[in-house]
């Protein structure tokens, strides 16, 4: 086999695997875009079907923006701290820490969903409020906030800049808020992108704790598929991939930005 | 010396001759130390609890069967099977994926080529799809106005269909794996030492001998790793499972099932735990080999 030929195999299988990828996606894309997809793209391009999901469902894209958003100021006000915490605390058990408040994302969501359903869902007032999902979305991201903002921590020559400060009187929280934080935005920024994209998508933990009332953007989106034509389950996947696939691609030019670096 | 500076830990910024900036920071461990406490209260009230009370519930007696719940998993066929599929569908789909990924992936971290970067971004971005949407991708491929079902009535004027069976599911596994998988495999290639795989083609190896001997042990630790998240990702896959269909016996319908439709919860509680056991070992084992990365679920 000529190099020449393996590489053109190769590739062509690449592109196979691409297709597969993508295939799914566009069309899906161009049902949500159809008069009737039955008939096909002769039927016309509309956008009627993207109206009609904003007529039905547009509650539960707020619900999801605004969880999104609760979840992200949650998961900082929480996970930098607790990084901090990390990287001051002897290695083991900070790993052990690390370890154990991964436990939610090791665990299917489904599991964690029933076990606080279990424990918490006869408080009415709790359950039946959207903080209840609230609860489910922070333990899932957390360590998705800890692991970058720690990780920025552990290569900063953070102690240095921190004993510097301190050797010039600084206490512990002016040392927290004007040394540490602003040091570590690049690892903040990295597991804020994380958690709301998380967040938007979450479906396990959120299907079982979601109430009529409060149905968030994925389980709005089973709903449709279960019981919508096809081109309102389509057009209803559209706005959610506007919504999420700018943040997965800020996601991966900001990967290869800092893998740049390294 | 870090005797001295704990006996006097505050006076460490105003002493001259000790290192000064070492006595400062011990003395203020604590509150570093306090920072951890507001994420591992909400850790302990909403999971740790909560998940204990689970793992006590599943040891109840069963609805169903009158022995304890993890006995009614171990005797009943019912729960067995299922169990053994999930397990069954889990690991295939991860070999195939670690096996088309990995090739895929190979090659991108081997060549450069006009366009390349537009083929990474669009095998990896479906990275963070929910499964749900997953599922519903499926649908438009083997549905029954699915991309397969229009090319056979076309072809042979007959409706063929694949989504709302085992083959759907796998399929769907499949297409959350393999973003993972290749994005695993181009880091592990770009830090693997090119100059073995050269010294090794100077020697007179062939291709595949380079590849066999060469670059999978090389990325052997990341394959494996990568392998045991898809499995555990697969293991957890309930949005996927629920939009192609509830008929399939897979444990995390089950688990719905139970609590859903027989409200039995010691039965529901016994399988979570049997299944957050499964994928907690197996992404234990992923984080070993591959020390870091989270395995972004689906």
């Amino acid at each position: 086999m000529t190099p020449r030929l393996r590489f053109v195999l190769q590739l062509g299988f690449t592109l196979l695997v691409c297709l597969f990828m993508i295939v799914p996606v566009v069309m899906s894309v161009l049902a949500g875009l159809t008069e009737n997809y039955f008939v096909g793209l002769k039927s016309g391009l509309t956008l009627r079907w993207v109206d009609e999901v904003w007529a039905l469902y547009s509650d539960t894209i707020w619900l999801s923006i605004r969880l999104a958003l609760a979840c992200l100021v949650v998961t900082i006000v929480l996970g930098v701290p607790a990084a901090y915490g990390l990287l001051r605390s002897r290695r083991r058990w900070a790993n052990a820490i690390e370890e154990t408040l991964l436990l939610p994302v090791a665990v299917p969501g489904l599991a964690s969903a029933l076990a606080l359903l279990l424990a918490y869902g006869h408080y009415r007032e709790f359950r039946d409020s959207w903080l209840f999902i609230l609860v489910g979305h922070v333990l899932f991201t957390l360590p998705f906030m800890i692991r970058p903002v720690l990780a920025v921590m552990r290569s900063a020559r953070l102690a240095l800049l921190e004993e510097a400060a301190a050797s010039l009187g600084a206490g512990f929280w002016r040392r927290f808020l004007t040394v540490v934080v602003p040091n570590c935005m690049s690892g903040i920024l990295a597991g804020a992108l994380m958690v709301v994209t998380l967040s938007i998508g979450e479906f396990n933990i959120t299907w079982m704790l979601h109430t009529p009332l409060n149905k968030t953007l994925p389980v709005g989106l089973a709903d449709s598929y279960a019981s919508m034509r096809l081109e309102i389950g389509s057009a209803y996947t559209l706005i959610f991939l506007v919504m999420i696939v700018p943040l997965l691609i800020t996601i991966q030019w900001l990967g290869r930005l800092t893998g740049q670096r390294h | 010396m870090s005797a001295v500076s704990q006996q006097r830990p505050q006076a460490g910024a105003a002493s001259s001759r000790t290192p000064v900036p070492t006595a400062a920071l011990r003395g203020l461990g604590h509150p570093a130390l306090w920072a951890l406490v507001p994420a591992l209260t909400l850790f302990c009230a909403f999971w740790l609890l909560p998940f204990a009370r689970l793992v006590l519930m599943g040891a109840e007696v069963d609805r169903g069967s009158g022995v304890s719940a993890y006995l009614a998993i171990l005797t009943h066929r019912q729960y067995l099977t299922s169990l053994a599929a999930t397990l069954g569908i889990s690991l295939v789909v991860s070999l195939a994926a670690v096996g088309i990924a990995g090739l895929a992936g190979f090659f991108l971290a081997r060549h450069r080529f006009a366009g390349k970067s537009l083929l990474v971004a669009s095998l990896t971005f479906p990275l963070a799809f929910p499964g749900v949407v997953v599922g519903f991708l499926v649908i438009m491929l083997g549905g029954r106005q699915g991309a397969l079902a229009q090319l056979s009535l076309w072809l042979f004027d007959e409706r063929w269909m694949f989504a709302y069976s085992l083959l759907g599911l796998f399929v769907g596994y499949l297409y959350f794996s393999i973003p993972r998988v290749i994005t695993t495999v181009m880091a592990a290639c770009d830090t693997l030492d090119r100059s073995l795989e050269e010294a090794a083609r100077s020697l007179g190896a062939s291709t595949w001998q380079v590849a066999r001997d060469v670059i999978v042990p090389g990325i052997a630790p990341a394959l494996l790793s990568t392998g045991a998240i898809c499995f555990a990702t697969s293991m957890g896959a309930f949005g996927t499972a629920f939009t192609l269909g509830t008929r399939m016996s897979i444990l995390p319908l089950d688990i719905y099932g139970e609590f859903t439709n027989y409200a039995n919860f010691s039965m529901a509680a016994a399988l979570s735990v049997v299944l957050g056991v499964i994928t907690w070992i197996a992404l234990s084992v992923a984080r070993r080999l591959a020390g870091g990365g989270l395995g972004a679920p689906a």
